[in-house]
């Protein structure tokens, strides 16, 4: 089993006929994700190797059938290609752009309140079920199918946990790229929450970063109500304040968003935090006898 | 008069004065033009009317990332350090959650007003209106009116204010994307800004270069647990090519207090075979003046340290993992032979 993207996922990616957007999905069809349609304004009737192109997603959807969306669309039109898949009643967005204007952001978040549609990212690496399917641009060759739940605002530090969790032959469930944008969709707490009832995940790992109180939140949440086992990792100890490191969410503001505090919340909350990427493994494995 | 420059404590570092004549403010002027402000080179000298002031508030509206809405703030007791009076008097403190798509509404602002004196609120709606035009419509993402004051003749006025804009949307204000140039930056962040390299110059001995904003912060961290600190952070992005290395060694390099350069890679989609060949390509361009301690992992890893060991370029340290890499990128900063 997995969350968010599994054997039921009927992707479509808006942005399908750009050059990141070609290459992308059709890595991910290749993988096995059931990709049924691409979306590009004006291009209607075209096919990108056998993917049928539609002109709207709610085209796409009556079509196709599509109830998954991946965005490669760039910044200054992402912000209404997400409403836009919304609109059209899509489940599931998944937004790879980064660089989208924060207040674009506020909008999509306003507008998806009270909406069935779940939204990852922007600024994010995407969702992969191993062995099942692959919405993003995670390299599929790092991972291994098994029953380790992952989240995560860096990319990155996914690839490089993971790649080392498969070496030690510990698999995974699904991995979760949140996203390093201040204003994002699903967070750290509503993935946990998703593994928490997965039956098929035995253990979470969660890896943040300095800025905001995601992790905070996320610490007092599995205080609360996980169960099942969780080990952190935390980057940016040795960042000065107001420096935007990257991502345009990591910045620590003032006394806000420091990793120091983000690390006693989560030993506070109960969880397993490791000192460096490599520890994740070691706290996992550990935690898995 | 105010000396603009960016950054903070003007008043109590004497980059603020009061004059009473043209003459005087001449005099100011040349002074202020002339020396540096807190080793900030002085380009521009702000000029404002000495105005009587009756009352001090503060107002401000900013991006609230954890709910997805902007945060509006208002108070009648100007002068206070904002999060204590939030923490020990918060009905002093009125705030507001504005929805980015309903906008601020009238019934917001009758809230926010409400600690100000009766005769003051008309004028304080105005400047709040005023301010949501510039989260609305500007992309500023901060704007704190501090202080916000009435004076003499009951009229509400802005007396100095802080903007934030994002950085993403500036594609839609080229009017607001000059002022980057007003400000002189440190030559090497403007280099890494042209080449379009996420870079933060940091004031430690080893440089370092990694792709993805997480692994970098990792990285920074890691050298530190192993007793150096970091010369900067650096995200290469993704592709890692000759190209981007080479720029990126360039930025690095030019710091003249790195001792050690780290580059330290994941390769995911992009092959460590490429990647090594990417770095070996940079060293034909950009002399290398320091030891390189390289780290490659993930796809193709293996074939990608091997391209390094066959080079055996007389700058190149390899390293099998990260903590290994940052070890030695610390020893050699603090003095180790390579």
């Amino acid at each position: 089993m997995s969350i968010l993207v599994g054997a039921e996922t009927r992707l479509v990616a808006q942005g399908l006929t750009g050059k990141e957007g070609t290459f992308h999905t059709l890595r991910n069809r290749a993988y096995g994700t059931n990709v049924v349609a691409g979306v590009t304004p004006g291009k209607a009737g075209q096919d990108v190797e056998g993917i049928p192109v539609f002109d709207t997603v709610a085209e796409a959807v009556r079509e196709t059938g599509a109830n998954t969306s991946m965005v490669f669309v760039p910044p200054r039109f992402a912000g209404e290609a997400i409403l836009e898949a919304a609109d059209a009643g899509i489940d599931l967005v998944v937004c790879i752009t980064e660089g989208i204007p924060v207040k674009d952001m506020a909008y999509v978040h306003s507008f998806l309140k009270g909406r069935d549609t779940t939204l990852i990212g922007p600024n994010c690496p995407g969702v992969i079920s191993p062995g099942i399917a692959n919405v993003g641009i995670i390299p599929p060759e790092v991972c291994l199918p098994g029953r380790v739940g992952f989240v995560s605002r860096s990319g990155t530090l996914v690839y490089q946990i993971v790649h080392e969790l498969t070496q030690r032959g510990i698999g995974q469930s699904t991995c979760v790229g949140m996203g390093g944008d201040p204003v994002h969709g699903i967070g750290f707490i509503e993935a946990l929450a998703m593994f928490e009832d997965d039956p098929e995940t035995d253990l979470m790992i969660m890896t943040g970063e300095i800025g905001g109180d995601d992790e905070e939140r996320a610490a007092a949440y599995i205080a609360g109500r996980v169960t099942k086992p969780v080990v952190a990792y935390i980057a940016g100890f040795e960042a000065p304040p107001g420096k935007r490191m990257g991502h345009a969410g990591a910045i620590v503001t003032g006394s806000q968003g420091t990793a120091a505090a983000k690390a006693d919340a989560l030993v506070a909350g109960g969880v397993r935090v490791a000192r460096t990427p490599s520890q994740v493994a070691d706290l996992v494995q550990t935690a898995l006898v | 008069m105010k000396v603009q420059v960016q950054v903070g404590g003007r008043g109590k570092g004497g980059g603020v004065v009061l004059v009473d004549s043209p003459e005087r403010a001449a005099m100011e002027a040349a002074r202020m033009l002339d020396s540096d402000f807190k080793g900030h080179e002085v380009r521009q000298v702000l000029v404002e009317e000495l105005l009587p002031i009756a009352r001090e508030f503060y107002t401000s509206m900013l991006l609230d990332r954890s709910e997805g809405d902007f945060l509006a703030m208002m108070t009648a007791e100007g002068g206070m350090d904002i999060e204590e009076l939030a923490r020990s008097r918060p009905e002093a403190l009125r705030r507001v959650h504005v929805d980015a798509m309903l906008g601020l509404r009238a019934f917001h602002v009758r809230e926010l007003v409400g600690t100000l004196p009766a005769d003051a609120r008309e004028g304080a709606a105005d400047v709040l209106r005023r301010m949501y035009e510039l989260v609305g419509e500007r992309d500023a993402t901060l704007v704190e009116v501090n202080p916000l004051v009435q004076l003499d003749d009951g009229s509400v006025v802005a007396l100095d204010s802080k903007i934030a804009v994002d950085d993403n949307a500036l594609f839609r204000h080229p009017d607001i994307e000059v002022f980057r140039d007003a400000f002189p930056i440190d030559p090497v962040q403007a280099r890494a800004n042209e080449q379009g390299l996420q870079y933060v110059k940091l004031d430690g001995s080893v440089g370092i270069i990694g792709n993805g904003a997480g692994l970098v912060m990792s990285t920074l961290d890691l050298v530190a647990q192993a007793g150096a600190k970091a010369a900067n952070f650096l995200d290469v992005g993704g592709g890692a090519s000759a190209d981007q290395m080479a720029t990126s060694l360039e930025v690095v390099l030019s710091d003249p207090a790195v001792e050690a350069v780290f580059i330290n890679i994941f390769g995911g989609i992009t092959r460590c075979d490429l990647v090594a060949e990417g770095v070996l390509g940079a060293l034909e361009r950009v002399e290398a003046t320091v030891p390189l301690v390289v780290r490659l992992d993930g796809t193709n890893a293996e074939a990608g340290r091997e391209i390094l060991a066959a080079a055996a370029h007389p700058r190149i340290v390899p390293a099998a993992t990260m903590l290994e890499a940052a070890e030695r990128a610390a020893a050699i900063a603090n003095g180790a032979a390579a």
